[in-house]
């Protein structure tokens, strides 16, 4: 069966003034309808980059190489160019929620104007019907008053309330590919768990593919199927989420982990990952995270150990690097 | 007084408001009727959601915010201060004593200025030290205690990551030698692993300077981790306080029950146990009469419907603090 969504060997690279930067190398992800693919890893390790490249989103200094492949429904979203095209992407087979909604919907636009303007660009539907879609969508999120909010501002609604709104308006063009770009990062826990609970159903109700990136492994416990660990624009391990979060073998999964206060051991004590992440103007040469490993092999520390991608078990795949490594603690 | 540092007594902040200048002026009550004693060498930790009023109260024990009633005294070791009553020389006397970290790092360091001057200008503003000698040696002092590299106290702030620069916010509040520290919201915006480093380093400093906090948190167990005693905010009450294993092990406010099955779960096979709260938290305009959780208590009694219980706590256990609508 073709995943709806393959991501293969993808490299972006940043022209910038200090020169050529990594942002992404070598990335092969896949996403099936239903399926919830969590991507965690710190700021600065691609996450985001990742995602932007599916809508080919990034900024003009971006190169991506020749061989990468995104396939979305059978069509190379890389080899778009042209208007027409791009259009059937962003918005349309793929929607996005961003992290802070109040960006992300225009201050001087009322919601409903916004919500109804993307269906009528998307949709082959008049104005009245692009009305009473949106209205019904945003009382599927759980908005009271939904008429009443359709006519209001962004400003005017409160955060959680905000971010069910951009929920809605990403749902209403019924996307089969959503990116989730920590989307209860800046939510409060109670507000979060309602957030979490709706997106659940959503993609219960509707069997879209899911991207959902956030740096909390909570949340990925909570929601997703599949989970990639990215670390430094590199994916260093991969696989089902009880594999990844209960037998993790790269010892940067392990780091996260270990570094994550839990409130059902509070004797455990917290042991942050050694060192900085390097800047990606100095990429370290083979393993990316040898700079920092706490267990580190002396080939892996050498940077003679190419990063490849090993299944150890049954979709679970780890750096070999890093399998070397886990061996040693 | 003997052991504790600070001792807030009935202390509420209202804000006015007025819609536009022909509407009515109203109150906000952001903090109301509060009372804490804070030890000495305590990590005490104030929880709760955005708009509960923990800041307020952190920024109102700092003398930043102005307190509409009830006081707040600060002992010291010769005498006490009460912020209520103060002229501007004992302010300044309590600023050095008392100090802020912020939660952004990035907006919290003026990008003009070196990590030097950063550090040195509470000591120069305060009128500390007489030369710059001796401010220089007591810069270099705290960011080594801090784990900063003295070779780079000559860059600018954009030269450093997230956590080497709250690293040095820390830098700065320590720097005049205070005893007091508020702590707000000082790890949200980092990634974990060096949330766990901060926290570490706060706690090491403690020790090590004889510090007492006021950590600020909305993440619970960050919170749980680290403080010794906790206090569970909700528009702008406190509704439950205690040892912080004691609260967290056997909550009894259905608030703090419902925020402590909120964080999600680490473990995949744990999904959705999370009492949901209804609704959001009700504008502190017009806060409910009675108790103020009673709109989006998951279990409310008949009483605390009709608002006739008011707001008070009630000690259940030895130190352990309920508010008595959840506590009867």
């Amino acid at each position: 069966m073709s995943h709806l969504l393959e991501v293969k060997n993808l490299d972006v690279k940043f022209d910038t003034d200090e020169g050529r930067i990594t942002a992404v190398e070598n990335i092969s992800l896949s996403v099936d309808q239903g399926e919830v693919l969590g991507i965690v890893g710190e700021s600065g390790s691609g996450k985001s980059v990742t995602a932007k490249s599916i809508m080919k989103l990034n900024p003009g200094n971006t190169s991506y190489n020749e061989d990468a492949e995104i396939i979305l429904d059978n069509e190379n979203v890389l080899q778009f160019t042209s208007k027409q095209d791009l259009k059937k992407i962003r918005g349309g087979k793929v929607s996005m929620i961003f992290q802070e909604p109040m960006a992300s919907f225009a201050p001087a636009i009322k919601i409903g104007a916004q919500m109804v303007e993307q269906l009528l660009i998307h949709k082959n539907i008049n104005k009245e019907e692009a009305k009473s879609i949106s209205i019904n969508m945003l009382k599927r999120v759980g908005i009271a008053d939904a008429e009443k909010r359709f006519n209001q501002y962004a400003f005017e609604l409160s955060g959680g309330m905000r971010q069910r709104a951009m929920i809605a308006m990403a749902l209403s063009t019924m996307p089969k590919l959503l990116l989730a770009d920590e989307p209860t990062t800046a939510l409060d826990v109670t507000i979060q768990a309602q957030v979490i609970n709706l997106i659940k159903d959503i993609i219960k109700e509707y069997q879209m593919g899911v991207i959902f990136i956030t740096h909390d492994l909570g949340v990925i416990a909570q929601v997703a199927d599949h989970v990639a660990v990215m670390y430094l624009g590199s994916v260093v391990e991969k696989g089902p989420v009880n594999e990844i979060l209960k037998n993790p073998k790269h010892p940067y999964t392990k780091g996260l982990l270990q570094a994550l206060p839990d409130i059902n051991n509070l004797d455990a004590p917290l042991s942050p990952i050694p060192g900085n992440i390097p800047s990606p103007l100095d990429r370290p040469t083979g393993c990316v995270f040898r700079t920092r490993c706490p267990h580190h092999n002396p080939e892996g520390k050498d940077g003679k150990i190419e990063m490849k991608l090993i299944e150890v078990e049954p979709g679970h795949w780890v750096d070999q690097c890093g399998i070397k490594c886990g061996q040693n603690g | 007084m003997g052991d504790n540092l600070i001792s807030v007594n009935n202390v509420s902040v209202n804000f006015d408001y007025q819609e536009n200048f022909i509407s009515k002026k109203q109150k906000i009550h952001a903090v109301n009727n509060i009372n804490i004693k804070i030890k000495k060498g305590s990590f005490f930790g104030l929880v709760g959601e955005s708009g509960s009023g923990k800041t307020t109260l952190g920024r109102a024990i700092l003398g930043a915010n102005k307190i509409s009633s009830g006081n707040v005294i600060f002992h010291d070791d010769e005498r006490d201060y009460d912020l209520t009553d103060m002229n501007k020389q004992d302010l300044k006397e309590y600023r050095k004593k008392a100090q802020l970290i912020f939660q952004d790092p990035y907006a919290a360091l003026s990008p003009r200025m070196t990590v030097r001057d950063i550090i040195a200008e509470p000591l120069e503003v305060m009128k500390i030290t007489n030369s710059r000698q001796e401010t220089d040696e007591r810069v270099r002092d705290i960011a080594s205690k801090c784990r900063l590299n003295i070779e780079h106290l000559r860059r600018f702030p954009h030269a450093f990551s997230g956590g080497q620069r709250q690293r040095i916010s820390i830098a700065r509040a320590l720097v005049s030698n205070p005893k007091f520290i508020v702590a707000d919201e000082s790890v949200a915006a980092l990634d974990v692993s060096i949330q766990a480093d901060i926290l570490n380093l706060l706690k090491q400093l403690q020790t090590e300077l004889n510090l007492t906090y006021l950590f600020i948190s909305h993440d619970l167990s960050v919170v749980a981790h680290v403080c010794d005693v906790v206090a569970v905010m909700y528009l702008g009450h406190i509704v439950e306080m205690g040892p912080s294993r004691e609260l967290f092990k056997n909550p009894k406010h259905s608030y703090t029950k419902a925020l402590l099955s909120s964080i999600p779960s680490i473990d995949p096979e744990k999904r959705s146990e999370a009492i949901e709260l209804k609704g959001e938290i009700p504008s502190a305009l017009n806060p409910p009469p009675g108790c103020v959780f009673k709109t989006r208590c998951p279990n409310p009694g008949v009483d605390c419907k009709g608002g006739e219980i008011k707001m008070g706590l009630i000690e259940v256990e030895p130190g352990h603090w309920v508010d008595q609508c959840c506590a009867l």
